[in-house]
């Protein structure tokens, strides 16, 4: 796993109070690990401050499963 | 109209989690007062308040309340309210009622200010970061309404959802609009009380600007609440919440729940004088008191203890003149305010379940730091609890803006 997605698993699991093994690749953070609308928001805002990134918000709603927020924050280093 | 019982009952306070830890110290005559440990308030006119404790004996346990990731989403005061709703709805056996239930169930817990540390670190956050950095969770942490909204989403509860915002006399008049509404059928059960959480340094600065607050005993804060006391200086702030359970009384009997007092008499009346002090004469207080005399079809004279305002202000020998208007001077009457400090928007709910232990127990707390007090026959309960028969208890709340809460309360 690269580091982007291990430092991404660890802010996941810390926001949403998730099992480390249910954060796969392909987890969706509302369908699969239990997130609503202003979690999301709120681990978006977690990601910008742990890679120093910004995310805007059309490309934020892009940002739907686990292995979009690694690809998404791999392309803006 | 329907009668109006109490069937639960639940606190955090200055001197403990839990309405029974908290009565005891209370009627031992500890005080929950103390230096700031919250923040360093060095550098501010007033430097002690009466926290909440989180260690210790009969401390608070956040995390028996919610976890570490949700407390985060919201202030203190929520965080209390929650809490002090818990332990009522646990004391009531209303914790798991139908669905049926839970659609005759409503909340009603207000608070004075609310979130204000949320909205002053999310201002100085703003500053320095900028607004994007501005938490989801920031605004429903910090609403008023979002105990009573946390609350009936953490038990179901589907009736009316309802938040009263009346500074200081919140908790009393969350009490008396919440049995209102049963005694109007809107509702069978309601949870009511206030919640706040004060204690920061916009807080303590905010009131010390209104020149509301003691400033002179950093050396000995738990001297520093001293209701009708010659020497006294201004308010103690505390935090903190206080939760009833009212329930219609049928309802209560029929599913054999525990009724520890009938809610009799409730009144209301506006000053329309000043922002923050009463009329010399405090015409408002006395006609709040009187109406709710009228509601509970009693005469003052009845009234055994009264839990007073008595924050510890120019305000209190005030207060006990209209009080001695109403029900004579043949009475028991004390501040608790001397020994958990003032809770703004949680003070009346916690005060009137001071008011209802006091009905069954027989013991009327005592006002401490009370030694030269005013001419008056009424036994303000200097410095120890009084022991008395006790029928009918009165208590009152005051707010800025001249807002005025009177309940009365009766044993059952």
């Amino acid at each position: 796993m690269s580091d982007t997605a291990e430092r991404v698993k660890k802010i996941v699991v810390e926001h949403l109070n998730v099992e480390e093994d249910k954060v796969t690749k392909e987890a969706s953070f509302i369908d699969d690990l239990g997130a609503d609308s202003l979690d999301t928001v709120e681990l978006v805002m977690a990601f910008e401050e742990e890679f120093g990134i910004e995310i805007p918000d059309d490309a934020a709603e892009t940002i739907q499963t686990v292995g979009d927020a690694v690809g998404f924050i791999d392309k803006q280093k | 109209m329907r009668r109006v019982v109490v069937t639960g009952m639940g606190m955090v306070s200055p001197l403990a989690s839990g309405v029974g830890a908290t009565w005891d110290r209370l009627v031992e005559g500890r005080s929950g007062a103390g230096t700031i440990t919250r923040f360093d308030a060095s550098h501010l006119a007033t430097t002690y308040a009466c926290e909440v404790p989180f260690e210790g004996e009969g401390a608070f346990d956040p995390d028996a309340v919610m976890d570490p990731k949700d407390r985060r989403r919201v202030d203190d005061f929520i965080l209390y309210g929650v809490a002090a709703a818990d332990e009522a709805l646990e004391d009531a056996g209303w914790t798991d009622p139908s669905d049926e239930g839970k659609l005759r169930t409503g909340v009603m817990i207000g608070s004075g200010i609310g979130g204000l540390n949320s909205i002053a670190d999310t201002a100085v956050l703003i500053k320095e970061k900028g607004p994007r950095r501005v938490s989801p969770f920031f605004i429903p942490g910090a609403l008023i309404n979002l105990v009573s909204g946390q609350v009936g989403i953490r038990h179901g509860f589907k009736g009316p959802n309802h938040a009263v915002v009346t500074a200081c006399s919140t908790g009393a008049h969350a009490i008396g609009d919440a049995a209102r509404l049963i005694a109007l059928d809107d509702a069978d059960v309601m949870v009511a009380g206030g919640a706040e959480s004060p204690i920061s340094e916009i807080g303590i600065a905010g009131f010390n600007a209104c020149k509301a607050l003691s400033t002179k005993r950093g050396d000995a804060p738990e001297t520093a609440s001293r209701p009708w006391d010659a020497d006294r200086d201004g308010f103690v702030m505390g935090e903190g919440a206080g939760v009833v359970v009212l329930e219609e009384y049928e309802h209560a009997k029929a599913r054999g729940a525990t009724i520890h007092a009938e809610v009799v008499g409730y009144g209301l009346s506006g000053d329309a004088y000043h922002i923050t002090a009463p009329p010399p004469d405090h015409e408002g207080a006395e006609r709040a008191m009187r109406a709710a005399l009228k509601r509970a079809g009693i005469s003052g004279e009845r009234i055994g203890y009264v839990n007073a305002h008595g924050t510890s202000t120019m305000a209190d020998t005030i207060e006990l003149d209209a009080v001695e208007r109403v029900c004579g001077s043949d009475l028991v009457m004390s501040s608790t305010k001397s020994s958990i400090g003032h809770l703004l928007g949680a003070a009346g709910a916690v005060e009137a379940i001071f008011c209802v232990r006091t009905l069954r127990t027989g013991i009327a707390p005592p006002t401490l730091n009370l030694e030269n007090g005013p001419d008056t026959k009424v036994n303000l309960c200097a410095r120890r609890a009084v022991e008395g028969d006790f029928e009918y208890a009165l208590s009152n709340s005051f707010g800025f803006g001249g807002t005025n809460a009177s309940l009365v309360l009766k044993r059952v």
